[in-house]
């Protein structure tokens, strides 16, 4: 024990600390006292009145301010989704002492199921305590005043101003548009919402999915100081709400409402595309739903009525209906065939049908000697089967292919379809099997594996009109977005997307032709011709059932064929195309006038347009290139040189 | 020629004031737990001031020149303890600072080794016979306290360990240090302080969260800045006359956090106001000098050591206490003396006091 010296009891020295020394430490303890009361002076006498009031007001919560989504318009400006304010009832946990207590007049109050009140506190039980739980969302002025009346009873029920989406009415335009509705708890737990809260509200379909990014603001928040029975009395600081942008579709209303008119009582789907530029002006997908349904509260009735449907609302059937094509795909065929100089000289004789490998396919009348300028007009399936006999599968499929078919179209919307293009290489993919020549012959009319949607459909035909210029249909304007959120999207989205293939102008010229003649007298949709328009298209009736082809009867009910019906106008460089699928229509002609309402409505508007009243008459001449336009602007049929508005111009029927 | 100690030398003022004190923090303790479930702790806090009254009259017939003989064993059990406590200790509130000794009674020793020091530094003192203090002699008195503060801020509880830092400045206050060596000490720790400070290494996350909160509170309300802002509403709202027994909304409300330990005396200045505040001050300011006159009259250095030994750390845990109520220092955890509940904190006192009482009687002695 060096450290410590020793001791000695009865020590003689007796010397004491000096006095100085202690007395200055009674020094210190005034200090000390002084500092500590003159800090309670501050707070109690200087800070008084402060203080009182933050004791008043003692509670710090955090509310949630929603940014409003941003709005959606048409191509011209005009509102499609717009939002209204609503108050949505918020319950706080933090000062509850007795939840389960409350939730029986808390359900009675806000006409909610106890057990939705439950499951809505177990799906909460992980968040922290001072995150609100939205547990009604749109309340009614009732419930609200039932709220402000039991502030001192339910003092963890709270209100907050919302805003909700407002969508058209009645489903119009539902499948383009999407619609949003709250997180699940599957959602949260995925990567893609990493960064988002329970109660955050997201586009769940359509392009409020796809542009959900854009169209969602930044929520913020208020620190709210509230009294002791939930009452708002102070804000300590805020987090602006940052709205989101307002978005631009390529939808022409016009066109839209005349598209939903045309498919009313129709199910199936209707696609209206600009093929200069891949402008979707139109989409329609029927039976339809109310997305308002699914923004605010979705009743189980509701919801069970839809997903019982067997004709599937929810389907955006523009881009997932995936069906056999039926006689449009002749189109394809036809351009296969003169591409390959096999159709130009080929006449064949139809009685009825033909036989191949030892089976006769039947063709539903006795065309007699057809070529291929009657071919597409009358639709003759003999015609269509001896060509893809000569052709082979896997030349028909070359060219099906490169005009997009069994890939997607690379559409701006979620979950679209693929399709399916057979070939000798699929069938061995995909049935471990060789393919067998007399397989190719139904392919020739569209039946078979064929299987396409009909944003395809619009895409293939109406680039083959335009002289091979394809485009990737979009509902968004890419040059109106961020360059990288355009980008983004481009990549997200991969398909056949824009392309120019070859075609030879005078194979152009006779397939177009041989288009507009299928609305001439004695063309399949004959009775759809529109006057004065140059209209041009090609119908396709699709067995549902048996894919044996050329079956005469159309079935009835779940069994009845599809009605499908690709038009555009002018004939030639189109300035619209429109693909019709109705579904259990019947014969394809039924679905032309369909399109055709849609084109007549597009060309009427476009012709009310200042300058655009001047018509050139003339007879559609193709250019002497197929003229594929590459700066995408639209192309008339008739002579650039006419008029120096004719580019604008719509096209018009030879008189 | 000793003359026989009796109670008629007994402190009996002293008495008096600590008593009061007890009686204050008696009705406090069951105010500022009526509406909790700590509701019913104000008779436990009799139960530990009746074991801590029968304990200084107990320590005060023992001559405490027996206890400065005995300090180095006790320094050395004492640091043994805290190592045994690191062993053995119960973890509570994410420090290891109790010893479980069986049947509900729970000990910790950092709290004794505080009374160890102060026997220990008087003991170490006295020795050095009033000389000028060397290098040496200061870098010793350092080792001594600083190996117990270390153990207990690694348990870790840098609350108590602070409170041994009072006995360290105390001792060589009055131990006879030099101002140059002060103002050479002073640079050194301000260096190693900054240094610390900026590295941000030596402290646990939430003890420089304290810190940080106590800088700014305002900028988390809901974190630990909260616990700061609630007191100074608690403190402020109580004005000059206070709310009233059972009154304070702070208090009664669940806002101020642990009311009946470390932030009672917010807890009584909602309920007394700036008038009571200043009337507790008070009694504080009548026990230390008291206390001091004391250190004065005692009959020898060691005597005089002990004592002020005893001031500075009631001194130092009221500054520290109610510094951080009225938020003028972070949040450390150090209790109010005489009026925190807690049993460890009053059987300290108690002691300490005894021992007081003791040195007091023995005045005349020589």
């Amino acid at each position: 024990m060096a450290l410590i010296p020793k001791t000695e009891r009865h020590s003689d020295r007796d010397e004491k600390v000096a006095a100085g020394k202690l007395h200055a430490t009674q020094y210190i303890v005034v200090l000390v006292l002084a500092v500590l009361a003159a800090g309670m002076w501050r707070l109690q006498v200087l800070g008084v009145d402060n203080y009182r009031m933050l004791a008043e007001a003692n509670r710090v919560r955090k509310d949630p301010v929603r940014a409003p989504r941003g709005k959606i318009f048409d191509r011209e400006g005009r509102i499609l989704v717009d939002n209204y304010p609503s108050v949505s009832c918020f319950l706080l946990r933090e000062q509850v002492k007795d939840l389960n207590a409350d939730i029986p007049l808390m359900a009675r109050g806000l006409d909610l199921p106890v057990d939705a009140i439950e499951a809505t506190l177990r799906r909460y039980a992980s968040s922290p305590k001072y995150v609100p739980i939205p547990l009604k969302q749109d309340i009614t002025p009732d419930e609200q005043a039932f709220i402000e009346a039991h502030r001192n009873e339910l003092p963890e029920l709270e209100t907050f101003d919302d805003q909700r989406r407002l969508y058209p009415r009645d489903g119009f335009a539902a499948h383009l548009i999407g619609y949003v509705g709250e997180l699940s708890a599957e959602d949260l737990n995925s990567a893609k919402f990493a960064f988002y809260e329970p109660g955050d509200v997201v586009g769940k379909s359509g392009v409020e999915e796809t542009y959900d990014e854009i169209l969602r603001g930044k929520d913020g928040s208020r620190d709210v100081i509230v009294d002791s029975h939930g009452k708002e009395v102070g804000q300590l600081g805020q987090q602006i709400a940052t709205p989101g942008q307002d978005l631009r579709l390529t939808i022409d209303l016009d066109v839209q409402r005349a598209a939903e008119l045309a498919m009313e009582g129709h199910n199936g789907a209707l696609v209206a595309m600009d093929p200069h530029t891949g402008e979707i002006l139109a989409m329609v997908s029927r039976p339809t739903y109310d997305p308002n349904q699914f923004s605010v509260r979705l009743t189980k009735d509701y919801w069970s009525q839809i997903v019982n449907n067997p004709d599937h609302p929810m389907m955006n059937k523009t881009i997932q209906a995936q069906l056999a094509p039926g006689s449009t795909f002749k189109i394809i065929m036809s351009l296969a065939g003169l591409e390959e100089n096999v159709a130009q000289s080929m006449h064949v004789m139809c009685n009825g049908g033909a036989t191949f490998y030892g089976r006769f396919f039947a063709c539903d009348r006795h065309h007699g000697m057809v070529g291929i300028d009657h071919a597409i007009p009358w639709s003759c399936d003999t015609f269509y089967y001896t060509l893809a006999n000569k052709l082979g599968i896997d030349t028909i499929a070359k060219y099906a292919t490169e005009v997009g078919l069994s890939q997607k179209t690379g559409i701006d919307l979620p979950d679209e379809a693929a399709g399916t293009m057979p070939s000798t290489a699929w069938k061995m993919k995909t049935q471990h099997d060789k393919w067998y020549a007399g397989e190719t012959i139904s392919v020739g009319i569209g039946q078979g594996a064929v299987q396409v949607t009909p944003i395809q459909l619009a895409r293939a035909l109406g680039g083959i009109a335009s002289g091979g210029v394809l485009k990737r249909p979009h509902v968004v304007f890419p040059d109106e977005l961020p360059p990288e959120m355009a980008s983004a999207i481009e990549s997200s989205f991969p398909g056949s997307g824009d392309r120019v293939i070859p075609i030879t102008p005078e194979n152009w010229e006779t397939i177009t032709n041989a288009m507009a003649a299928a609305l001439g007298p004695g063309g399949t949709a004959g009775a759809a011709h529109l006057d004065g328009i140059d209209f041009a298209g090609k119908t396709g009736t699709a067995e549902v059932i048996s894919h044996s082809a050329g079956a005469t009867s159309l079935g009835t009910g779940a069994t009845r064929a599809n009605a499908w019906f690709v038009g555009m106008a002018p004939r030639r460089n189109p300035d619209i195309v429109v693909a019709v699928l109705w579904e259990h229509g019947g014969w394809g002609a039924g679905s032309a006038p369909v399109a055709a309402q849609v084109i007549n409505a597009y060309i009427t508007k476009q012709r009310k347009k200042e300058g655009n009243l001047v018509r050139v008459a003339e007879a559609p001449k193709p250019a002497a290139t197929p003229a594929p336009n590459p700066d995408g602007g639209p192309t008339a049929s008739v002579a650039p040189a006419v008029h120096p508005g004719a580019a604008n111009l719509p096209a018009v029927r030879q008189p | 020629m000793r003359r026989f100690s009796s109670f008629r030398d007994f402190d009996w003022m002293l008495l008096t004031l600590v008593f009061l004190m007890s009686i204050i923090s008696v009705l406090e303790i069951k105010s500022a737990t009526l509406h909790t479930k700590f509701r019913g702790f104000d008779h436990k806090q009799i139960g530990f001031l009746l074991v801590g009254l029968a304990l200084m009259f107990l320590v005060s017939r023992i001559d405490y020149h027996w206890l400065v003989d005995i300090a180095p064993w006790a320094y050395g059990i004492g640091l043994l303890s805290l190592v045994a406590v690191k062993l053995v200790g119960t973890t509570v509130l994410g420090g290891k600072r109790w010893i479980n000794l069986g049947g509900g009674v729970h000990f910790q020793p950092s709290e004794w080794v505080k009374l160890v020091l102060i026997v220990m530094m008087a003991r170490y003192f006295w020795g050095l016979a009033g000389r000028d203090l060397s290098w040496v002699d200061i870098a010793k008195a350092f080792a001594m306290i600083g190996v117990p503060m270390v153990l207990v801020f690694k348990q870790p509880d840098l609350g108590t360990a602070l409170t041994y830092l009072p006995v360290l400045v105390v001792g060589l206050f009055l131990g006879g240090i030099r101002m140059k060596q002060t103002v050479v000490l002073l640079l050194l720790f301000a260096m190693i302080g900054g240094g610390a400070w900026l590295s941000g290494k030596r402290l646990k996350g939430y003890q420089m969260a304290r810190i940080n909160s106590f800088i700014n509170p305002d900028t988390d309300p809901r974190g630990t800045g909260y616990q700061i802002l609630q007191s100074k509403i608690a403190v402020g709202a109580g004005g000059l006359w206070g709310k009233g027994t059972n009154q304070g909304t702070q208090t009664q409300g669940d806002f101020l956090p642990i009311p009946y330990t470390d932030f009672i005396f917010a807890a009584f200045c909602e309920e007394h106001g700036f008038v009571g505040g200043v009337a507790i001050l008070l009694l504080y300011f009548l026990i230390l000098m008291r206390l001091i006159e004391n250190a004065q009259q005692a009959s020898d250095v060691p005597g005089t050591f002990i004592v002020m030994g005893v001031a500075a750390v009631l001194l130092f845990q009221i500054l520290v206490n109610i510094g951080m109520v009225v938020g003028l220092m972070p949040v450390t955890g150090i209790p109010l003396p005489l009026m925190s509940y807690g049993g460890s904190s009053i059987l300290f006192t108690f002691l300490a006091l005894g021992i007081v009482m003791n040195i007091r009687m023995r005045r005349f002695v020589n």
